[in-house]
């Protein structure tokens, strides 16, 4: 059945457009102002265009920093995603144990991030933490403070720690949702697991799969607390990801202009990935 | 500590012959679809055991038991085009890709799906998705019963008959075992040769569906079969007359029958059967007086209420027959038609 | 079998980072940062004590349960009706209003402080606990539209039709009806928007100053000029666990009891 062509659904999103509208657009106006203004005092502005935009994106530290970030983007997603999925494909259908399964999976996303970013700090230290102490123990020589190679596993790991969980729990409520009509007929034709797998509950699990992606995309293309609290960035500048190199033009230079192209640069970025992935997933969809 | 409230199914046995279109009828809750999924596979019974050919099935899975069900809504595969979808079940059990295209072609004849073939299973019309769901069972040569479970639910009203009548024509043509389960009178009564009734989890009554209309064993068979069902009127019983609505009819010797079983004693006469006279007829015995309280008019022919005592009854008129709204009439409940019923079982 | 031990095992192992909180919270200052112990010794509780003793944390803890449970109804209630439409109609500007709503989750929220803290003073909503909610509702909303639109596509569209031939009208069939075909698409959606909410310090710590002050503000009170106290944070960490979890096991029901399709 196609989906009748009904301008009067304008109506049901009235309540959204006032309430994020209302959120949305004056911060995002401000935001673009100062980006075009050099604020020397509260009172003192002048405009200068487009000075700040080609300041921010020759800035190498820039570069460096995005290299960084898209690499550990990349990296976070292409573990997380598979693995939250068969986690929610592990789930037990026994009702106790997949209610203690569940609150036991949450847990990671319920501390707050700086808490989290605290955690490791300490649990990773090969003196006084229990992950440090024990790798070095195997016979695995790890300090995340001084190489940067470890502190790079480190941060990853405490991401995939704390973000699978998500994905695990919406592949879980997409799974959960699947009439069980539909594995009665895989059944009643023969199916392999893998071949339920693969045509029904894959496909079914596309919307769900989809939002999980993005989100993920976005979120890891903007985390700030967690690597920040850990390793505070290095060593060096080894962990210092776009969002904690915004937050130093802004906060440490006290640079509002500059800081403000570079939110608006940011955004752009991460619009532009999002829209290719989100092109990418929905192509299906348009034929 | 279980009782028999515990049980979906109460004690029941049921054979279906090879070959045979059943239809399991009666209202949501029934049980119709739990005895459906037991003869499917789909549920393990906690008592009893599933035969087939004398061979014990019971505790076979659905894929060995040669069976093919179709749900109450569409299931296809979205991924995959409709002949991907007809030729699944056979490429699964490692048939070659001649045979099944064979196979395919030949089903999707038979169902007028040649058309969609090569079109992407998702997005189209609910009936053609069922008859894709229908054509995934036919598939197989070896499938010895198609199980439907209220398969036109969420089809639209004037699609609904076009399907009945290619699961008629489908069960002329291939003579395989048909099992519909519905709460449909129209339908089960128009598909099935033999209907089983059932209501909370027992069979009440199966016959064909002639038997079932003119000699509802059960009460609640006679209420709903019928449009308007059976008039059920309480009555006692007085040496060989039914007193109802303080009227005495003469029925003859079912009345000792019905003394005999004892318990409560029910009258029933279909709308269809009861007659309407203007004056009093020849065979006054099994008559009474009433008066009419209604007419309604229902394109074919007319429902006429009428009352008497504190009863109040449907008579069937044909369109020509006309009867004043408040007009004294008499009640003739023909003997061959009119059942006892004590505790709810037909008195014989 | 095997999915069963892989479960196990990533269970296991998710835990032990918690577990080592957990120990955190139980040691003091100098035994956290002097000696290692798989096991804590000489067990003190020293850091909860101060925090239950503190009312500030108390007040933090219902100021932040406040605005989370606006959030929560507030984003839900909102995306509802949005859904659904993106669900089941085409419409002008549809997909690209659809993609819009994400837009608002795409800068740090350390972006909009300055301009939401100017917006909400203006307004005088500052210091209450709405202000941290409607801030919050910039990247809740668009998540929950998102998130329960992939669940209402779900639901085949032939279920809608014929509860409309039987004569529901429409609010009884969506409450009645289709709302529950997509239970564990509401329950996880309030989860996430509640612990999304939970979570985020910095609009929240920015919104405020003393009337709503949140968790938020006391826990940033664990840095001081002596250095950082980490057991008292780990407690409060602990105790920030706890509210989540209630959420969780009273919404798991409805994340795992899906799709009931009912006699139709």
């Amino acid at each position: 059945m196609a989906k009748p062509n009904d301008n009067r659904a304008w109506l049901m999103m009235l309540p959204v457009l006032a309430v994020v509208g209302f959120s949305a657009v004056i911060p995002l106006m401000t935001v673009v102002n100062y980006s075009v203004q050099d604020i020397l005092g509260p009172d003192q502005r002048i405009f200068v265009g487009r000075e700040w935009y080609h300041k921010v994106l020759t800035d190498p530290e820039l570069h460096g920093a995005f290299i960084r970030q898209v690499i550990f983007s990349a990296s976070v997603l292409a573990i997380e995603v598979p693995l939250g999925l068969v986690i929610a494909l592990s789930m037990p259908l026994h009702r106790i144990w997949s209610s203690l399964s569940l609150v036991i999976l949450a847990l990671p996303l319920l501390i707050p991030w700086n808490v989290i970013g605290t955690i490791w700090q300490v649990f990773a230290r090969r003196d006084i933490g229990l992950g440090g102490v024990a790798i070095n123990a195997l016979g695995i020589p790890y300090n995340y403070t001084s190489n940067a190679f470890d502190a790079w596993i480190t941060v990853v790991v405490m991401d995939v720690w704390h973000w699978t969980p998500l994905i695990a729990l919406l592949c879980y409520a997409g799974l959960r949702a699947i009439p069980e009509a539909y594995y009665q007929a895989a059944r009643i034709d023969g199916a392999s697991s893998w071949g339920t797998f693969r045509h029904i509950q894959l496909p079914k699990l596309k919307g769900v799969l989809t939002i999980a992606l993005l989100l993920r995309f976005m979120d890891s293309f903007m985390i700030y607390t967690e690597p920040f609290v850990l390793t505070g960035g290095g060593p060096g500048n080894a962990t210092t990801f776009l969002s904690q190199h915004l937050t130093r033009l802004a906060v440490g230079q006290f640079d509002l202009g500059p800081a403000a192209a570079f939110s608006i640069v940011y955004f752009l970025v991460v619009l532009l990935f999002s829209y290719a992935f989100y092109l990418v997933m929905t192509a299906g969809d348009r034929r | 500590m279980e009782s028999e409230r515990d049980y979906a199914l109460k004690p029941l046995e049921q054979v279906w012959n090879d070959g045979g279109a059943y239809a399991l009828l009666g209202p949501s809750g029934c049980g119709k679809t739990t005895l459906l999924n037991i003869v499917s596979g789909l549920l393990r019974p906690a008592q009893g055991t599933v035969l087939v050919d004398g061979k014990d099935v019971t505790g076979a899975s659905p894929q060995a038991r040669n069976i093919a069900q179709v749900f109450q809504f569409p299931v296809v595969y979205d991924t995959m085009t409709v002949f991907e979808n007809l030729a699944f079940p056979l490429r699964n059990r490692g048939v070659s890709r001649d045979q099944a295209t064979a196979r395919v072609e030949q089903i999707a004849s038979l169902l007028e799906l040649r058309s969609e073939l090569g079109h992407k299973a998702s997005g189209l019309p609910a009936d053609v998705k069922q008859r894709i769901s229908l054509g995934r069972g036919l598939v197989r040569s070896d499938v010895a019963a198609i199980l439907l479970d209220e398969p036109l639910t969420v089809i639209d009203p004037h699609v609904k008959w076009l399907l009945r009548r290619k699961l008629v024509q489908i069960h002329a043509e291939l003579r395989v075992t048909l099992v519909y389960v519905t709460h449909d009178q129209v339908e089960a009564l128009t598909l099935a040769d033999e209907v089983i009734v059932m209501n909370e989890g027992r069979i009440l009554q199966r016959g064909t569906p002639r038997e079932l209309f003119e000699r509802p064993a059960h009460t609640f068979v006679g209420y709903f079969i019928g449009s308007p069902g059976m008039n059920l009127l309480p009555c006692t019983i007085d040496g060989h007359f039914a007193v109802v609505g303080g009227r005495r009819l003469a029925l003859g010797p079912v009345c000792d029958r019905a003394r005999a079983r004892g318990g409560t004693t029910t009258l029933g006469i279909r709308p269809e059967f009861l007659r309407l006279h203007p004056r009093r007829p020849e065979q006054a015995a099994s008559a009474l007086e009433a008066v009419v309280i209604g007419v309604e008019n229902c394109g074919g022919h007319k429902i006429a209420s009428a009352r008497f005592g504190e009863q109040t009854v449907a008579v069937k008129l044909s369109e020509e027959d006309s009867i004043e709204h408040g007009a004294a009439c008499w009640l003739e409940f023909p003997l061959p038609w009119t059942m006892l019923y004590a505790d709810d079982r037909a008195v014989a | 079998m095997k999915r069963a031990l892989f479960l196990t095992l990533y269970l296991v192992g998710s835990l032990v980072p918690t577990y080592w909180l957990i120990c955190m919270s139980l040691r003091t200052n100098d035994q956290i940062l002097g000696a290692f112990s798989i096991l804590p010794r000489d067990l003190t509780v020293a850091n909860y004590v101060t925090i239950f003793t503190d009312s500030d944390w108390s007040d933090g803890y219902l100021n932040s349960l406040a605005y989370v449970a606006i959030n929560t109804v507030l984003s839900v209630a909102v995306a509802l009706p949005a859904a659904y439409a993106f669900s089941r109609y085409r419409f002008m500007g549809d997909k690209h209003l659809f993609f819009w709503l994400l837009t608002n989750r795409m800068s740090p929220p350390a972006v909009f402080l300055l301009p939401f803290f100017q917006l909400y003073s203006s307004i005088g909503l500052f210091d209450t606990p709405w202000a941290v909610a409607l801030s919050h509702t910039l990247f809740t909303v668009p998540l929950a539209v998102w998130i329960l639109e992939g669940f209402m596509s779900g639901v085949p569209r032939e279920i809608d039709e014929p509860a409309y031939i039987d004569g529901f009208r429409f609010p009884r069939f969506f409450f009645r009806i289709f709302l529950p075909l997509i239970r564990s698409g509401v329950a996880v959606t309030a989860f996430f928007c509640f612990m999304f909410s939970w979570v985020e310090l910095l609009l929240a710590r920015t919104l405020t100053a003393v009337d709503a002050k949140p968790i938020a503000a006391t826990m940033t009170r664990t840095v001081s000029a002596a250095g950082m106290d980490w057991g008292v944070l780990a407690a409060a960490g602990v105790l920030t666990i706890v509210p989540g979890a209630i959420v969780i096991g009273f919404a798991r029901n409805y994340i795992a009891k899906g799709f009931a399709l009912g006699r139709v």
